[in-house]
Parts: structure tokens; C-alpha cells; sequence
């Protein structure tokens, strides 16, 4: 059985390094806004790179925001990668105020460059996780590093969701959040040497299931 | 844990193929330019800085090549320079799979590219590379407008070079790094003209003034002989990063040593 990954096309950022890194796991991706084919699959990428206004435009516009809701109501595996993980915010800061997916109850917000120092954090920080036996962390171990570039955080309003903690300056923030079929990474995985790749594997796996 | 410092590794390509010697038994091909970035990657480099040292545009064929083929084997950071001087140059490294570009040469005579680069694509990805070199000064007010440094018993500025470090600019260094960040550059590479290949350590004062009075990263280069000379750059420097060539390609210091090397006196490495 070939398994059927979507990522997810909505014109926001570099697609390629995360369908390169599947195609080294033996996945050949979708790179991909057709509602049907991200319907179809047996889980799904949110990628995206760029400001959380254009990105929530740009989905509008490709009517992509009800196919979400919709592998969210389905259970189908999703997993959001750095500004794809702020879109499934409630709602986002950046440039102005904008309404997220809604997904994961919370806001994204800017760093405090009064108590990080240099914005964006470029680089790599190392994540502690809050449940050692969740499927995505497989085979990691807890403090691992991962490379990160962003100016902007989740803050989820339940504590349930945040899955892996990283401090940058003064500030602790939630780098990983998960909610029943849903994860997502503030870092890179696609650019964090062997346990990003891990990482991917873990989300095949759990697609697999 | 707050973010580490950064050690990369650059290789100079040209045709493809890493131009310095390398000196790695386990490589079957030592100068081939993905089978050397997949073995840093093993070995815990942080990023990787490719620079095309022959940078024509009739050649930029076998650079896309080069940055689509690394991407499919290495999973960690990667940035690009060598020769790109348009929007169009820029968009076909990044669409090809380079994390970041970097420019140089262009920026200084077209230091629009900055803020055209920075719009489309995003800060984190447009680096500026500066060469610098010390130009001494019997004083201070010698200088005009420059940004004269007390090294020692001597004062100097650093000068701006273009075309592979040939062509003197009279710019200041320390200038030309804020204006770049201002125009929207998100890191600078940061090259002591007068350090590079001697192995005797970076320009720690160099470094230092621009860690010092600019917001985004620094990767230090030039000069790294050995590790007390990485500790140095990071500890008295500054640097967010260390950049260094020959003493990984001829292994004479593995990355891993340089990483437990710098740990062992409380620099936060990713081991």
C-alpha cells in the first residue's frame, strides 16, 4: 500500500526541503490545493514560511480553510510546520490582527526583544517534552535540538496542548502543540538533521495507523 | 536553554565540485560537494555555506543542480553565494532549495536587492557577506566619517572589498553592516580580509564591534586555526556563529572536537 502525504500549496514558502525529506523516508508527497487529493490522503502538511495575514488570505482564496476543518474532523493526521503552526492559532498578531483556523485555542504573538535579545531567534534550541510517550517524539531524546527561525510564538489557552517547551531569552514558549490527530512544530524538522528526520517518520507512521 | 552558537563549515565550489583539498579517507570522492555536506551533516554541523568562486551566470546551471541535488541528502541549514545579482538569481537558489542566499559584490552596487530579496522572500534569508580589511590610522581624526577602533596601540577601520576581496570600496564596514541590516538583511557574514587564511584566529575586535552594534547574527569568518581560536571569536567576538574551511576539509580539527572543545568552557553547543 503507497501511503498518500499532502502538502499542503498555498503559494507561502520553500514546499521542496519538507517533500525532499519525505522522498529520503521512501515518500513520494503531494505537493498539492486540490481539495480532493488533500481529502483523499492519509495525512496531511501544513507547511508555510511568510506573515500569518497573507497566509490566511491565500488559503481563503484557494477555499483551503474548510477542506482543514474538515481532515480535522475526520481525524485524518495533520501536522503544521512553523507558520503552519500559527494559522491553527485562534488568532494571529502579526502586521495587524487575523483570524487563525481555530483549530488549537490560543494567539500568536511577537517576541518581547526586551527579553530575547536578537528577533528573529535563528538557530538551533533544544525542545523538552511534557509527554515522553507521544507518538511524534519517538526515538528523540527529550531535549533534543532543532533548528528554529521565527519572530512569532503560540501561546495555546489550554496547557494540555503544549507538547514540547523551548526558552529563548526570557521567554519559555510552547514549540510543540498537539491535539488528538493534530501536531505541529514551531521549528524546522526538514532542517534538523536526524531527529527532524525522526520526527517525519514518526508522523508517516502514525499515518500508516 | 537559550539558543547555541553555530559552527559551519564553508566549501568554495566550482563546476559542483569543492575546490580546496580535502583530506577525508572515509569519502570516496573528496571533492564532491554532497557526499562532503551529507558527512558534516553526520558529524553535527550546525549549517553549511556553499560559495561559487567562479559565479558566472553561464555556469549558474550547474550551482541549481548542485543546491537541488544537496537538498535531497542533507537535513540541515544551507546558504548560497557566489555571484547572484538579481531578484531572479535569488528566487531560482531559494526555489532550487537553498535555506538562504547571500550576497556580496551586488549589494554594493545595488543595495536595493537587499530590501527587493527581503520583501519577497523574507529577512531570515537574505545574508549579507562583507569583506573587511584594517586600514590603520596615525588618529582617530584621520578617518573622516569612519568608525575608527583603539587596537592596541594603534587605530584603524575596516574597509569594504568587492569582487573576491580585489576591489577596495572606501566604504566602512562597520557602516555598510548597519545600513544592510537596516535595508532589511537578517545575518551577515562577517570576513576579515586581513585574517582569512592565515590561521592565526579571527579579527576578534572586527567582530566584536559589529556583534556589538548590530541586531541580527554574525557569523564570523576568516582566521580559524584551531578551536581556542572558535572559543575566542565566540567569548571575545561575540559571534552568534563560526565559520571555517580548512581545518574541517583537511580534518585537522573534526567538528565534533571544535563542539566539545567549546562546550567544555561553557559555550552552549548542540552535541
Amino acid at each position: 500500500m503507497t501511503l498518500n502525504i499532502a502538502i499542503i500549496d498555498y503559494e507561502m514558502g520553500n514546499l521542496k526541503s519538507i517533500y525532499k525529506c519525505l522522498k529520503h523516508l521512501n515518500i513520494e508527497a503531494k505537493i498539492t490545493d486540490n481539495p480532493k487529493i488533500i481529502l483523499d490522503s492519509d495525512g496531511v502538511i501544513l507547511p508555510g514560511v511568510g506573515a500569518f495575514g497573507d497566509a490566511m488570505m491565500h488559503l481563503k482564496e484557494k477555499k483551503l480553510i474548510p477542506i482543514i476543518k474538515k481532515i480535522v474532523k475526520d481525524n485524518k493526521p495533520l501536522f503544521g510546520i512553523c507558520l503552519g503552526l500559527h494559522l491553527l492559532y485562534s488568532k494571529g498578531f502579526e502586521m495587524g490582527e487575523f483570524e487563525g483556523l481555530d483549530i488549537i485555542q490560543g494567539e500568536v504573538i511577537i517576541f518581547d526583544k526586551s527579553k530575547v535579545g536578537k528577533i528573529p531567534q535563528i538557530g538551533w534550541n533544544n525542545v523538552e517534552f511534557q509527554n515522553d510517550s507521544h507518538f511524534i517524539i519517538q526515538g528523540v531524546p527529550n531535549n533534543s535540538y532543532f533548528y528554529f527561525v521565527h519572530s512569532f510564538y503560540g501561546i495555546p489557552k489550554n496547557e494540555e496542548n503544549v507538547l514540547g517547551l523551548t526558552k529563548y531569552g526570557e521567554i519559555e514558549f510552547c514549540s510543540i502543540v498537539s491535539k488528538d490527530n493534530i501536531i505541529a512544530t514551531q521549528f524546522h524538522p526538514e532542517k534538523s538533521s536526524k531527529y527532524g528526520i525522526q520526527i517525519y517518520q514518526n508522523f508517516i507512521n502514525y499515518c500508516k495507523k | 536553554m537559550p539558543l547555541t552558537k553555530r559552527i559551519i563549515p564553508c566549501l568554495d565550489v566550482t563546476k559542483g565540485r569543492v575546490v580546496k583539498g580535502t583530506r577525508f579517507i572515509n569519502l570516496r570522492d573528496a571533492g564532491d560537494a554532497i557526499e562532503l555536506s551529507a558527512f558534516y551533516d553526520e558529524q553535527g554541523a550546525d549549517e553549511l555555506v556553499f560559495l561559487d568562486i567562479t559565479a558566472s551566470s553561464d555556469k549558474r546551471k550547474i550551482l541549481i543542480d548542485l543546491v537541488e541535488r544537496t537538498g535531497e541528502q542533507v537535513f540541515i541549514p544551507f546558504t548560497v553565494g557566489g555571484g547572484l545579482r538579481t531578484v531572479e538569481d535569488i528566487k531560482e537558489i531559494l526555489r532550487a532549495g537553498a535555506d538562504k542566499i547571500s550576497l556580496n559584490t551586488a549589494a554594493v552596487q545595488n543595495p536595493k536587492l537587499i530590501p527587493e530579496g527581503a520583501k519577497i522572500f523574507g529577512s531570515q534569508c537574505i545574508v549579507t557577506a562583507i569583506d573587511a580589511k584594517r586600514v590603520y590610522v596615525d588618529s582617530p581624526k584621520l578617518a573622516k566619517d569612519n568608525i575608527v577602533i583603539k587596537v592596541g596601540n594603534n587605530y584603524c577601520w575596516w574597509e569594504v572589498y568587492i569582487n573576491g576581496g580585489r576591489t577596495p570600496t572606501g566604504k566602512d564596514a562597520i557602516l555598510w553592516g548597519e545600513e544592510v541590516t537596516k535595508l532589511g538583511s537578517g545575518e551577515i557574514l562577517l570576513t576579515s580580509m586581513d585574517c582569512d587564511g592565515t590561521k592565526n584566529g579571527y579579527d576578534l575586535e572586527l567582530t566584536k564591534t559589529f556583534s556589538d552594534r548590530l541586531d541580527v547574527p554574525i557569523i564570523a569568518s576568516g582566521g580559524a586555526g584551531d578551536p581556542n581560536h572558535i572559543i575566542d571569536v565566540f567569548k571575545i567576538g561575540k559571534a552568534d556563529a563560526s565559520l571555517a574551511a580548512s581545518i574541517f576539509h583537511y580534518n585537522e580539527y573534526p567538528i565534533p572536537i571544535v563542539k566539545e572543545a567549546c562546550n567544555k568552557v561553557g559555550i552552549l553547543m548542540r552535541l
